[in-house]
């Protein structure tokens, strides 16, 4: 029977690739790139043949864990996150390793070369190495696709949790997939207790690391994982290409377009850890010189170890960003000898990302900037991360660590006497992923600063998930709010305040206020909500006024709304010295009116 | 048949949609394709890219020199992404203003049908008048039809006209 073709992501060929497999319980946190795996399962949820839970956890940690005693009942599970999201569920990831799981349990943990939208590149495959789990590495969406079911299958035979790794060019290309009918498995859901297993104690885990490394020898050994070898026609004798992931597509179309197809042998590898031994030897015996093309970190020629083997550990290949064709090509022509493909044109950067036209963050950032024009500015991971155009974001690490790092700066300049104000900026979601603990951490330290939450009441930054404070949680489905207030009180903090950063004068005020209290006798941690929806919901933009905003022929030229706020929608007419509105990009939001000195920006209300 | 195509602009621009109008034109006809897209930080406001590969292909990538075709939504990207297509290769970009390429204002055009982000569908419509992708408008409109949500479907299809038939 033909199946249906629909041009789908790769994050959606995932998800729907889960729904087929009979993934019963999903989990995930969102980040670039791999968001749109769960938002896929919520999209196609009706399609499962048998009951399915999806959550946007609070976190990957949570996320993993929840997926994991899924698995331990018999059902197949998935948690899902971005690289930098497995460090934050690394503690169960490591442990499951040598406990295992029941039914199919997939952890899909999309990596970043490059980074195009990441504080790292960090190679989830090399962490696999490092936790000894198996890890998958597709070369396209249609074969992500096809490892799922697959990796559910091992998964249960082996009793082991499985890694998918798609990069952000599998993540994001779209390409025609064959879609199947979901699978009905018939699972009750039957935890069958064993705590040697479930609970082991350290008397237990030798003999569970014994099977996992006894796992892990076999599973390398898989017929279907094995690599799979083109092979040439003998023009390049004992000369092989070994190649992973979205890489080994860019190496088979230059190949074609350069002719050479069916000329070299060339390997693709499906599962670069575990590696089979085997593979190792027939490369050593067999070839004289490997090239060896892998995103981000040298895994497979690590383990190959072989002598004649060129790659990234003796340099020729670039160790940093990702492996473009154009760099593939040229690193081919060096190792084969070809001529050289012409010298690239100096690479231009483009347009820099900016905070949306009317975004509430701006009008919060150019507020805490003129208040405390000395302070220092820790934040953190999402939109507002672009608060750094406006000189009002100092440093960004990862997920909630700027209130922390903010107590940190506090504790070091507070000990030689005098310290800076220093405000901390954090979104809701990341608040709720990993703020509570580092507020309570700074509220006992008793560290001296203020944390803006900037709560726009969704995750932005990924495409607006829900978040705990709304009371809607995946699919729209209603369930208990989790107000952000009583979290900061019940962590201890006196001075909370809540205001609209539109209302430039009042939240100032409440800046000065905060200040006044950290510096106070009784002072600590001062807590500042700055509360406006994100501007990219639409209901949002419909419920606010909706000004007609112009400049006037008094404007000086001093650039101030332009560059010191930078809002998108405004530019200098260098010629006439200016500033200038783009109507097309304006939402009329008039959070750029107060900044102008000379009272040239004005609004009238439109009808 | 094969064409690699690149669409270019800033986030915001309807990137992603016209990307996927053109790759959805290659799957209605039956044929491969391969696309890559921009999501993430560069959404907001920054420089995007997306590429379309139509045809036997295995890299959703593009290398330098090697597009058959650009269309660019913003005029600015031109040193950015100009180097990825051919010598040849026809280039469609959105501007009031002159320089290279086949120019159009199609971001004037959209604002007189009353939004600004049908200036991609404007430029697709140039694109098709000057023969320069592998699909025709027919099949443009179908995969317009089939993406665009059923109220703006109108609007869609009118946008891509003003840039198909010209004035
Ligand atoms: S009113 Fe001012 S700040 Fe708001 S979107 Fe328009 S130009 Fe930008
Ligand atoms: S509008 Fe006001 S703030 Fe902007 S450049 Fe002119 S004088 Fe300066």
């Amino acid at each position: 029977m033909k199946q249906k073709i629909e041009l789908l992501m790769g994050n959606e060929a995932i998800g729907q690739g889960l729904i087929e497999a009979g993934c019963q319980i999903a989990a995930a946190y969102p980040g670039t790139p791999s968001t749109e795996i769960l938002q896929a399962i919520i999209d196609r949820r009706t399609q499962a043949a048998e009951p399915l839970h999806i959550e946007w956890s609070v976190n990957e940690k949570i996320a993993f864990e929840v997926a994991l005693a899924a698995s331990y009942t018999g059902k197949r599970s998935v948690a899902v996150m971005k690289q930098v999201g497995l460090n934050v569920a690394a503690d169960p990831f490591m442990r499951t390793a040598y406990l295992g799981v029941k039914g199919g349990m997939l952890t899909i943990v999309a990596d970043d070369p490059g980074p195009h939208s990441s504080q790292n590149e960090q190679d989830t495959r090399l962490f696999c190495l490092q936790a000894r789990v198996p890890v998958f590495d597709p070369a396209s969406p249609a074969e992500a696709k096809d490892l799922v079911p697959l990796a559910f299958e091992l998964s249960e035979k082996y009793e082991m949790n499985l890694v998918l790794r798609p990069t952000t060019r599998i993540c994001h290309s779209r390409q025609n997939v064959e879609l199947n009918a979901p699978q009905k498995l018939e699972r009750n859901a039957n935890f069958e207790k064993d705590p040697t297993r479930w609970a082991a104690t350290p008397a237990f885990l030798p003999q569970l690391h014994r099977k996992l490394n006894a796992n892990l020898e076999k599973i390398a050994r898989e017929p279907e994982l094995q690599p799979k070898l083109s092979p040439g026609d003998g023009s390049h004798p004992h000369t092989a290409l070994v190649a992973s992931g979205i890489v080994y597509a860019h190496l088979v179309d230059l190949l074609d377009e350069l002719g050479l197809r069916d000329q070299i042998d060339l390997f693709q590898v499906l599962m670069p850890y575990p590696l089979n031994p085997d593979f190792s030897k027939c490369l050593q015996q067999d070839y004289q010189r490997v090239l060896i093309l892998e995103e981000t970190y040298p895994l497979i020629e690590l383990q190959l170890a072989h002598p004649g083997a060129v790659g990234k550990q003796d340099g020729t290949i670039p160790r940093e960003g990702e492996l473009t064709p154009d760099i593939i090509h040229q690193v081919l022509a060096d190792f084969l000898g070809l001529p050289s493909p012409q010298e690239l044109p100096p690479p231009h950067r483009g347009q820099r990302p900016s905070l949306c036209p009317g975004c509430p963050h701006r009008a919060a950032f150019y507020s805490i900037k003129q208040c405390f024009p000395k302070g220092i500015f820790p934040s953190d991971i999402g939109c507002y991360t672009l608060g750094l155009n406006l000189g009002a974001v100092n440093t960004v690490h990862c997920m909630g660590a700027c209130i922390s790092q903010g107590a940190g700066f506090y504790q070091s300049y507070a000990q030689d006497g005098e310290f800076p104000t220093i405000v901390v900026t954090i979104g809701d979601s990341t608040f709720f992923h990993a703020g509570i603990p580092a507020l309570i951490n700074a509220v006992i330290q008793q560290a001296r600063i203020i944390v803006v939450i900037l709560d726009n009441a969704t995750t932005a930054m990924t495409g607006g998930q829900p978040v705990p404070h709304m009371g809607v949680a995946a699919a729209e489905k209603a369930t208990r709010a989790i107000a952000i207030e009583p979290l900061v009180k019940a962590s201890g903090v006196d001075f909370l305040e809540t205001c609209d950063p539109y209302d430039k004068p009042a939240f100032e005020q409440r800046l000065k206020e905060a200040d006044a209290y950290i510096r106070s006798e009784q002072g600590g941690v001062a807590v500042l909500i700055s509360r406006h929806g994100c501007i990219m919901d639409p209901h949002v933009r419909k419920m606010q006024v909706r000004f007609k905003v112009t400049i006037e022929d008094n404007c000086v030229g001093c650039r101030k709304c332009v560059e010191a706020f930078e809002c998108p929608a405004l530019s200098m007419d260098n010629e006439k010295n200016i500033a200038l509105v783009n109507q097309d990009r304006c939402i009329g939001c008039g959070t750029c009116i107060p900044v102008c000195p000379v009272d040239a920006i004005i609004k009238e209300e439109r009808s | 048949m094969k064409q690699q195509i690149i669409v270019s602009g800033i986030g915001g621009q309807g990137v992603l949609f016209l990307t996927r109008v053109i790759a959805q034109a290659a799957v209605n006809r039956g044929i491969a394709v391969l696309t890559s897209e921009t999501h993430g930080m560069a959404q907001r406001g920054g420089t995007v890219l997306s590429t379309i590969k139509v045809g036997d292909f295995s890299s959703p990538l593009i290398r330098t020199g090697q597009a058959d075709a650009g269309l660019l939504l913003w005029e600015e990207n031109l040193p950015v992404h100009k180097p990825l297509l051919k010598e040849n290769g026809p280039l469609l970009v959105n501007t009031a203003a002159s320089g290279p390429g086949e120019r159009i204002d199609a971001s004037g055009i959209a604002r007189n049908l009353g939004n600004a982000v049908l200036a991609n569908l404007v430029l697709l419509g140039l694109a098709i008048r000057q023969e320069s992708l592998f699909c025709t408008a027919e099949e443009c409109e179908t995969a317009i039809k089939q993406l665009a949500p059923p109220k703006f479907v109108d609007q869609n299809l009118k946008a891509f006209h003003e840039g198909l038939n010209g004035n």
